[in-house]
């Protein structure tokens, strides 16, 4: 670090990064209380333990490729090879992927991204509760949180990644590379699992599984909002100058960046952020008449859809186009269950599948022509670029790997849990387990109690 | 032909304002959000006041007691 002002923006930008990571970590929190709350009782502790156990097992892998595909997939397979040299320095044998006085940054900007690896997985494992087996779930966890939703951040969220040069792609806060890769996966998996027994009548009229739980529920959603300003803030590069960006910006004002290092601030994210929560809330509340469940889903609906251009957009627009995103989402929610029979128990595909690709579309429209990077010779953001990307988010890194995963582990037997264990709930045999455990040291203690002394005496 | 007025970041951020979209159009923007507003307003009064009536009707006296004393 050569000189103070130079040492002060490292330190700056580390702790930056590091509250950021904090904060996300209430994401997880929240989507664990948000999964229990929507099972059943029997099933409460299976739910609980297979999003839990998504936390070590991505942050490993993330660790041993993960981050390497972030910097080694830019232009890989479509318009160049592997960039070698950047990856080289994220691989996990690197002097920089640990303890390095010379590099400050790595392992926060790494963390970072791990928590939107772990809220990629956690997007899946709403979708699949209460029937899907917790090995197979744990696959798919690493799949899309150390493999396909990187993939689509080096292509499509990277300063020179080839669908920001090629299609203009805009994404500043994630519409389409968390939400609309992980709800599109979230749709392949459960479009081979299966409903719940139960969900749907004999003549395939769908039924209302009500959450065990709603005050959970409702806890679990605050903690998400919480842990999304976190999201946001991990976002931005908090502070850069222009030659430090090196591109097409003169002079020497310092800036905050997204992603892509394209200028924008705390202050107008922070705007947009409460602004399209608010559209949520306010839209969803009204189409869906006051249901709860939906209400607290809508304000992360609403945030959501209008994520890709919040960087840019007017707070007004933000909360419009986060209302829009809420009323479309809803509906197509119940139109695609009622048609094709899907059982997405907790939403997760409309809430951020459905949310993310609407978000990119409107992102196109209304920032049309905006320069999606300060690079030369890139693409502006336009509405073709954006529904190719939310194609390719969708259904290409998303849905597809996800369904031919799924297939595979269904021919093998390894994906649904069979019907009686179903049917018993995931936690009856733990549940037997406890309940003698606890008969035997209630009959231990009253054996005690009889004879008068305790054994250590 | 950018919408936020700049097709390219070749510019000084010193002498750079505001970049949200169709700038200019601030006032067309609230109108729209207070209608937006209002109508939620006007919609939630109208679809309370239809459920307050329907619900005065529909509940059972043994059935409110025992609520009254569950607390």
């Amino acid at each position: 670090m050569d000189g103070n002002l130079n040492a002060l923006t490292t330190v700056f930008t580390e702790f930056y990064y590091w509250v950021t990571v904090v904060f996300m970590f209430l994401i997880h929190v929240g989507f664990c209380m948000y999964e229990v709350g929507a099972s059943r009782h029997r099933n409460h502790m299976h739910t609980l333990m297979k999003n839990i156990m998504i936390i070590p097992l991505v942050t490993v892998t993330f660790f041993f490729f993960g981050w390497w595909i972030y910097w080694a997939f830019p232009s890989f397979p479509f318009f160049g090879g592997l960039n070698h040299e950047a990856g080289a320095a994220n691989l996990p044998w690197s002097e920089n992927m640990g303890t390095n006085l010379s590099d400050r940054i790595t392992g926060v900007f790494w963390a970072a991204f791990l928590l939107f690896s772990w809220t990629a997985a956690s997007i899946v494992s709403g979708a699949v509760i209460e029937r899907i087996r917790s090995s197979a779930l744990w696959v798919h966890a690493v799949m899309i949180g150390s493999v396909f939703w990187i993939i689509d951040a080096a292509w499509g969220w990277h300063a020179e990644g080839w669908m920001v040069k090629y299609l203009g792609y805009h994404d500043a806060y994630a519409s389409g590379v968390i939400h609309a890769v992980a709800g599109g996966y979230a749709l392949g998996v459960i479009m081979v699992l299966g409903p719940r027994l139960g969900k749907f009548a004999a003549d395939g009229t769908p039924r209302d599984i009500p959450p065990h739980n709603p005050w959970m529920l409702t806890i679990g959603i605050f903690l998400i909002y919480s842990g999304f300003w976190g999201f946001y803030a991990a976002c931005n590069i908090p502070a850069i100058s222009p030659e430090g960006i090196g591109g097409l910006l003169t002079g020497e004002t310092w800036t905050a960046t997204n992603i892509y290092l394209a200028p924008t601030s705390l202050s107008a994210i922070t705007f947009n952020f409460l602004m399209s929560l608010s559209g949520g809330l306010m839209a969803a509340y009204v189409v869906s008449k006051g249901d709860a469940f939906w209400t607290f889903s809508g304000g992360l609906a609403g945030i959501i859809t209008a994520s890709a251009g919040n960087d840019l957009y007017h707070p007004i627009q933000a909360m419009l186009v986060g209302a829009v995103g809420v009323v479309i989402v809803y509906n197509l929610h119940y139109w695609v269950e009622r048609t094709f029979k899907i059982d997405d128990a907790v939403g997760a595909v409309a809430v951020h599948g459905y949310s993310g690709i609407v978000g990119l579309i409107i992102a196109g429209f209304l920032l049309w022509g905006a320069p999606s990077s300060p690079y030369e010779g890139y693409a502006t953001v336009n509405p073709v670029g954006q529904t190719l990307g939310a194609v390719i988010m969708f259904f290409v890194l998303g849905w597809l790997p996800a369904f031919v995963i799924s297939k595979i582990q269904a021919a093998m037997g390894v994906l649904r849990i069979p019907a009686e264990v179903e049917i018993q709930g995931l936690d009856y045999a733990e549940h037997h387990a406890y309940e003698e455990a606890k008969a035997a040291i209630i009959e231990a203690d009253k054996a005690a109690l009889n004879i008068g002394k305790v054994p250590a005496e | 032909m950018s919408t936020i007025g700049y097709d390219s970041w070749a510019v000084d951020l010193a002498e750079v304002g505001a970049v949200y979209p169709f700038q200019g159009s601030e006032g067309l923007m609230v109108v729209l959000g207070v209608i937006f507003w209002i109508g939620w307003h006007r919609i939630q009064f109208v679809r309370e006041g239809e459920h307050l009536q329907k619900a005065k009707n529909i509940g059972d006296k043994e059935k409110i007691t025992s609520l009254l004393e569950k607390y």
